[in-house]
């Protein structure tokens, strides 16, 4: 086999890719021809800015669905004779039904890196957006409460918040992404507080919203504690029976890190958007209807300020990618076979100056999905504004 | 004024005792105590062993305890053994007590030893500090600056071409980490092989293999331009981006207030509209979002300084955290809350400064 | 370039302006033409939405970028605006031409000093020193009755009060003392008291400067008051114009006409010869209809005639330049009286079903900038005493800061009252906040809010919403049950019922305002709180609303407590009015009572101060000086005794020392004040309607 020049590279990559192109016509035809019912998700393909950024993130969250379809190799097995080779290079020798080239070379311990990059989408994807939820669920469900008492609660809250804010977050991982931290078992009581939020969040949600019609209180309370529980069972302890929620001790704590990281952004904001919706008279008449608090925040103000959210939660998902690099940077929390880009631009920066592939690829993919995250939150926030 | 100076530095105080025991409680967790105890003694120590050597170190009593004899408020241990001390504030053993100060932490300038660098960590966190603040203080000089025309430019007319190209440019860099800016910035500028380094030997451009040197080791002896731009670049680069972003976004709100139509219709001209009219009030908020990067600026050098082989503050810290030296780390985040803090506070007071509004009601 | 002074100042020559977005052009502003000659003040009149102000805006040339002049000229001097460049339009700006805004706040530079915002303007046009333009700006302070003019000059506008303010607004577009002056609603945001004072500011330095002035707002009476001419507009279009005198009583043009049906003048009764609302809506710019704009909603409206084409604006021959955009002002019978809406009986009063008995309510406020300090007593609420009773309207009449909506929240049981006490029907209900109340104590007292675009959840469906105070205040089984309430109460409140399932953007104002009033409705309330209801809505809207107000009371027996400053629309519908001031009730009595002698020295200025669209009425000029004291800083003794016209009558400074009496006059007439019964007695009323 020969060698592959750029122009080949370039398109037995694209041919690799081809179920992530397929989904993305998909998704980009039903859309636009139903954006006139899709509320803001709609109006996002009325701005260019908004569609790119929305393209390259769904580009790679098909990527993360399809990664066994795309990668052309084992992302951990190390080929002979294919260290630290440029793209496109031949396999020497490949076996039969082996794909018989590296399309992006190989690395330091000459494994593929076209089907690492693809595979560290799966892991960046798999953690970053979650936890960006977590953390939501945690700031919201503090910062509601915040900002429409304001008073003692808040100064406590606030003052918290801003500790955590004041840590510089390379600190913070030091310290709580170790393996000592994971043998005191500190994650799991962490992550079993962190965890409880979305429960209580749904909860109070329901039970505010039908505390006077108590049937349908009772389906949806009861149904959310079950659900709910038991996800947190599974997640925090490890103690789901069927197995379905679970997660390595490992991974808990650097989701719970970086939950614990972006929740007092989030709460920060809520606070703020809270203060100012509250004023409204629409939350004045709620008040004289004589409707309970929980249902003032939740029903009346938190729909109010989806605007802004949404657009944070872009932008966070994005910083929460960044931080995951971070940590793979830096090799913390991370099993040091794991195909993420963070540690992927690790072992390559040793050669950087003589084989720059290894590290280069990964950093292009984690910046272009950071890039998508910043365009897409800037094309909704123009579109949010518009109405 | 001074009434919100001197409540808002209580707040401060009160924010770094509490972050500095959460710190040290961190770092004196028992797997990490148990850890140090097995590299500074034997490896194979069985865990009876260990205890006794914990207590004989005085590691024995509550973190709380410990935590205020770190700090300096509660007297230092001392431990007597066939006649001879040894104890906190004793280096190596001693006969009497007398000689030895009670209490020895950080408020009495005893900040320990550094397990990594066989030294005292005052010294260590010196050296490395006057290293980085060289770094901190030409990413300063390059970031605020370019940050703050680049995003009075673009806010100045919201949808105009100027305005389009320079947000591009900046919402590229806040997606572009250290780490990744980085490895592009060595890649395209500081490698003998790829990149514009090697057109430009060939062209007889620029002498010596590469354009600029892809580590900054050198720079601790002597800054050139040379050898400290790439980092410093790499740590403004994202700064630069979320700073002119801020910018911008202050200067159009700003720009399409009531009170700048009001200047422009006495017959301002634009220059003076944006000069004398928008720019006070629009720099309000990036002057505080530039002092609250600091704790990002943080990560920034501890990524540059790593990838650079600068060895300041950041690669200290990683130094520390990474071989378990708990003095050292303990001394380092006293140091980086420290200056978080101050920064903030220097923030709040700025905004009060410059904000009329706030400062005369 | 010389320029004829008896050549218009101002000469708009069918100008159209079309904003252009990306979705569709918009045509503000179509074949508009209006002169203004040199020392003549014009009037723009128009509801909102209607173009005025885009007028305005292309005038000083600053449509934005999406807006264009796509016809016509702008004559300034003789001069085209239209065509010059950014350098010559400079210098005019300012100069020449000057423009004073709606929010005085927001047209200050906040981190400038006064004086250095002021003397900018002489510093560019005529280069004059800086020492020079600060003694210049010192003198136009004091020029527009600023007191203390130094400190002013050297003071950030928030140190200033929002009156104050827009007198430095007024004294920078003086500064450069230009030919032409454009007032886009100046007093819109002020107080009535305030206002006064502005209008009569502008009247005088109009007259001093001989400047030429166009005067845009929505109030008739202001115009009345300020202008020589007027120009009416509707929907982008100017469909009257003419002198003042002649438009206020011989107009031309069917939607001036409706528009002066539809405003509360003296005489006008709820119940004897209630208001004429304007049928339908305001057509958005894109949806105007062929020919006649107004066409739609016009009670002389005939097919094929005023539907046919482009209708040009007509002279009225006789008359002083007036003319009028319609084709059949010659056909109709303009004295003709307008079809008399039904007059409805008087509901007798009932039973008392709200009593309050020296209500008090204090507020701790911690001053100082940063927290901490001392904390402070306001007394929001002081010796609030009063009753109400079934199917009455109660009104509260107030400026700014006197405490009617802190009135309202401790009512509602937002906050619990401080001391005394309120009987809602037999309950005991002043320290019982609102979640221990019941639900049927709840359905039985609501409120309608102010502010139309912020009464709806903007995420929730109206049918949704009114459901949901079904749902609070239990009423029906089923969802079923509760959704065809829900559709009767549109019914009820005349909306149609597919409203139901459209979100609150999607209607006008005064729709929303319906679906407000629905939404209190919704348990069958007893005594309503309506805080401003039709306030911020446009004149023909708020006939509407008000209307519908009192059929419901009518129909339900409801007591409704209406809050307002509006002093027109209270004389209309009130059958009992509380005058209000920093908390204290000064005046109380019915209608009649208070609207004639003897008034509290309050009630007489606030009664001077509202502008009253109708040529007929004269109106004494009692202007006050000062500001509204703040309600952390009360001034010792009476409340009003620093803007009091009659402390000097009262003997030994007693007004400054002692909390004036509460003195009855016949019929449960109550005045809050040091004056004797003589000096009540010498009192002459302040509205005068010349005999017919």
């Amino acid at each position: 086999m020969q060698d592959l020049s750029w122009l080949q590279i370039i398109l037995k990559s694209a041919i690799a890719f081809a179920p992530v192109w397929i989904a993305l016509a998909l998704t980009f035809a039903l859309s636009i021809r139903y954006r006139r019912r899709l509320g803001l998700y709609g109006k996002l393909f009325d701005s260019t800015v908004g569609m790119i950024g929305f393209a390259i993130v769904m580009f790679w969250i098909f990527t993360a669905l399809f990664a066994d379809l795309i990668i052309t190799h084992d992302p951990l097995v190390q080929l002979s004779g294919m260290k630290n080779k440029l793209p496109g290079t031949a396999i020497a020798n490949a076996a039969e039904g082996v794909y018989p080239w590296y399309l992006l070379g190989g690395d330091n311990l000459a494994r593929d890196v076209f089907s690492r990059m693809v595979m560290g989408a799966r892991e960046v994807l798999k953690i970053a957006p979650a936890a960006t939820v977590f953390a939501f669920m945690v700031g919201i469900t503090l910062g509601l409460p915040a900002g429409y008492f304001a008073g003692k609660f808040d100064t406590i809250l606030s003052f918290i918040a801003n500790l955590v804010l004041a840590f510089p977050v390379i600190l913070l991982f030091y310290l709580l992404v170790t393996p000592e931290i994971v043998e005191t078992g500190i994650p799991i009581w962490f992550a079993a507080a962190l965890f409880l939020f979305p429960v209580i969040f749904f909860t109070v949600l329901f039970n505010s919203r039908f505390h006077m019609l108590p049937a349908r209180r009772n389906l949806y309370v009861g149904l959310t504690l079950l659900i709910g529980l038991w996800a947190w069972a599974g997640l925090a302890f490890n103690k789901d029976p069927t197995g379905l929620f679970s997660m390595s001790p490992n991974m808990l704590n650097v989701f719970v890190s970086v939950v614990f990281v972006n929740s007092p952004g989030v709460f920060r904001i809520v606070r703020g958007l809270v203060m100012d919706i509250k004023a409204r008279d629409y939350v004045a008449a709620g008040q004289t209807r004589g409707e309970g608090p929980w249902y003032i925040m939740l029903w009346e103000i938190l729909p109010n300020a989806r605007g802004p959210l949404i657009v944070d939660f872009c932008l966070r998902i994005g910083y929460t990618t960044i931080l995951l690099g971070t940590l793979g940077f830096f090799g913390l929390g991370v099993s040091p076979e794991s195909p993420d880009w963070g540690s992927t631009i690790d072992d390559g920066r040793r050669l950087l100056a003589i084989f720059p592939h290894a590290a280069l690829v990964p950093a292009i993919a984690l910046m272009s999905l950071v890039l998508g995250l910043n365009l897409l939150a800037d094309g909704l926030r123009e579109e949010s504004l518009k109405d | 004024m001074f009434a919100f100076i001197l409540r808002r530095s209580g707040v401060m105080l009160l924010t770094v005792l509490a972050l500095t025991f959460i710190v040290f409680w961190l770092t004196n967790l028992p797997p990490n105590l148990e850890k140090l105890a097995k590299s500074e003694a034997s490896v194979r120590m069985t865990d009876a062993e260990v205890a006794s050597w914990l207590d004989r170190n005085g590691y024995g009593s509550s973190t709380l305890n410990r935590y205020g004899q770190w700090l300096g408020v509660v007297p230092g241990w001392t431990r007597e053994e066939d006649g001879r001390f040894t104890g906190r504030c004793i280096s190596g053993t001693a006969t009497s007590l007398d000689d030895a100060p009670t209490r020895c932490g950080i408020l009495q300038g005893a900040w320990g030893y550094s397990t990594v660098f066989k030294q005292p960590v005052a010294d260590v966190i010196k050296r490395s500090l006057s290293m980085t603040s060289w770094l901190m203080l030409w990413v300063m000089i390059v970031m605020v600056p370019t940050a703050l025309i680049l995003g009075v430019l673009s806010g100045m007319r919201e949808g105009s071409w100027t305005d389009r190209i320079l947000s591009g440019f900046a919402i590229i860099t806040t997606a572009t980490p250290e780490y990744v800016s980085g490895v592009i910035f060595i890649v395209i500028f500081a490698s003998a092989t790829v990149g514009i380094s090697p057109v430009l030997t060939e062209l007889g451009w620029i002498e010596g293999k590469t354009l600029f040197q892809g580590t900054a080791t050198a720079a601790m002896d002597k800054i050139t331009f040379w050898n400290f731009a790439l980092p410093v670049m790499t740590i403004a680069l994202y700064g630069i981006g979320y700073i002119a972003r801020m910018t911008r976004a202050s200067m159009t709100e700003v720009m399409s207030q009531q009170y700048i139509r009001t200047a422009r219709l006495k017959g301002v001209s634009f220059r003076q509209v944006v000069m004398k009219h928008a720019l006070r009030n629009a720099l309000i908020a990036p002057f505080t979002v530039i002092m609250l990067q600091f704790p990002w600026l943080l990560n920034g050098v501890v990524i540059v300084e790593t990838l650079f082989n600068y060895k300041g503050f950041g690669w200290t810290l990683v130094q520390a955290a990474g071989n378990n030296d708990i003095p050292l780390l303990l001394g380092c985040s006293v140091v980086a809350v420290v200056v978080v803090l101050i920064t903030q506070l220097i923030s709040d007071i700025g905004y009060v400064f410059l904000n009329p509004r706030i400062r005369l009601s | 370039m010389t320029w004829d002074p008896t050549q218009p100042i101002l000469e708009i020559e069918n100008l159209s302006i079309t904003f252009f977005t990306r979705l569709r052009q918009i045509p503000a502003v179509m074949d508009f033409s209006c002169k203004v000659m040199a020392g003549e003040a014009m009037g723009l009149v128009g509801e909102s939405g209607c173009g005025k102000s885009t007028v305005a805006l292309a005038v000083m040339r600053d449509l934005g970028k999406n807006g264009k002049i796509t016809g016509g000229r702008i004559l300034f001097k003789g001069q085209d605006l239209t065509s010059m460049s950014d350098e010559e339009l400079r210098r005019i700006r300012g100069s020449e031409i000057a423009m004073i805004y709606q929010e005085p706040m927001a047209s200050l530079n906040p981190a400038m000093k006064i004086g250095a915002q002021l003397a900018e303007v002489p510093m560019i046009h005529r280069g004059m020193s800086r020492a020079d333009a600060w003694a210049l700006a010192r003198q136009i302070v004091a020029d527009v009755r600023l007191p203390d003019p130094d400190r002013m000059l050297n003071s950030y506008p928030h140190q200033l009060s929002g009156g104050q303010q827009q007198r430095i607004v007024i004294a920078m577009a003086l500064m450069a003392k230009p030919a032409l002056l454009i007032l886009d609603e100046p007093t819109t945001a002020l107080d009535v008291t305030v206002e006064a004072g502005i209008v009569a500011l502008v009247k005088e330095l109009g007259e001093k400067y001989g400047t030429s002035m166009l005067f845009i707002s929505h109030n008739l009476g202001l115009v009345l008051d300020v202008c020589d001419r007027l120009c009416v507009m509707y929907s982008g279009e100017a469909v009257e114009t003419g002198n003042v005198a002649e438009v206020f009583t011989e107009m031309r043009h069917p939607y001036t006409q409706a528009l002066f049906r539809a405003i509360p003048l003296p005489g006008a009764d709820k119940n004897a010869r209630p208001l004429i609302s304007i049928p339908g809506n305001f057509p958005l710019p894109h949806e105007r209809p062929n020919g006649c704009n107004f066409g739609p909603r016009c009670d002389y409206f005939q097919p094929g005639c005023c539907d046919a084409g482009e209708i040009a604006m007509e002279p009225v021959p006789g008359s002083d330049r007036h003319a009028t955009r319609c084709l059949k002002w010659q056909e109709i019978d303009w004295l003709a009286p307008p079809k008399a809406a039904h007059a409805r009986e008087k509901l007798p009063p009932g039973e008392i079903v709200l009593k309050m008995d020296d209500l008090r309510k204090y507020y701790q406020v911690s001053s100082g900038a940063f927290g901490g300090g001392m904390t402070k007593v306001v007394k929001a609420n002081e010796t609030l005493s009063f009753e109400a009773r079934k199917g009455e309207t109660l009104a509260i009449v107030g400026e700014s800061g006197c405490g009617k909506s802190t009135f309202a929240k401790v009512l509602m049981g937002l906050e619990t009252a401080t001391s005394g006490k309120i009987m809602l029907f037999d309950e005991n209900v002043q320290s019982t906040p609102i979640q221990k109340r019941g639900a049927d104590t709840v359905s039985k007292l609501q409120m309608v809010f102010q502010n139309p675009f912020d009464t709806l959840n903007p995420s929730m469906t109206v049918g949704r919403q009114i459901i949901r105070a079904l749902e609070v205040f239990q009423f029906g089984k089923s969802d079923a049950e509760r959704h065809a309430r829900m559709l009767e109460l549109l019914d009820l409140v005349k909306l149609p019922r597919a409203f139901a399932e459209r979100m609150p953007r999607q209607l006008s104002g005064g729709q929303k305002q319906r679906v407000g009033i629905a939404r209190a409705f919704a348990g069958g309330a007893k005594v309503v709180v309506a805080d401003e209801p039709v306030s911020a809505l446009d004149v023909s809207v708020q006939a509407a609303v008000t209307d519908l107000l009192m059929d419901i009371q009518r129909e339900n027996g409801t007591t409704l407590l209406f809050i307002s400053h509006d002093l027109s629309i209270v004389r209309y519908l009130s059958d009992r009015v509380m005058v209000m001031y920093l908390g204290h009730v000064v005046e109380m009595g019915t209608t009649a009572q208070v609207f004639a002698p003897p008034y509290h020295p309050y009630t007489e200025a606030l009664l001077s101060a509202v502008p009253i669209a109708d040529p007929t009425v004269t109106r004494k000029h009692i202007v006050l000086e000062g500001a509204i004291p703040s309600a952390m800083n009360p001034p010792p003794g009476c409340p009003f005794q620093t803007r009091c016209r009659w402390k000097s009558q009262v003997a030994g400074g007693l007004c400054e020392r002692e909390m004036p009496p509460v003195v009855s006059l016949d019929g449960g007439h109550q005045i809050k004040c040091h004056l004797t019964a003589e000096q009540f007695a010498s009192m002459e009323p302040v509205i005068r309607i010349a005999a017919e």
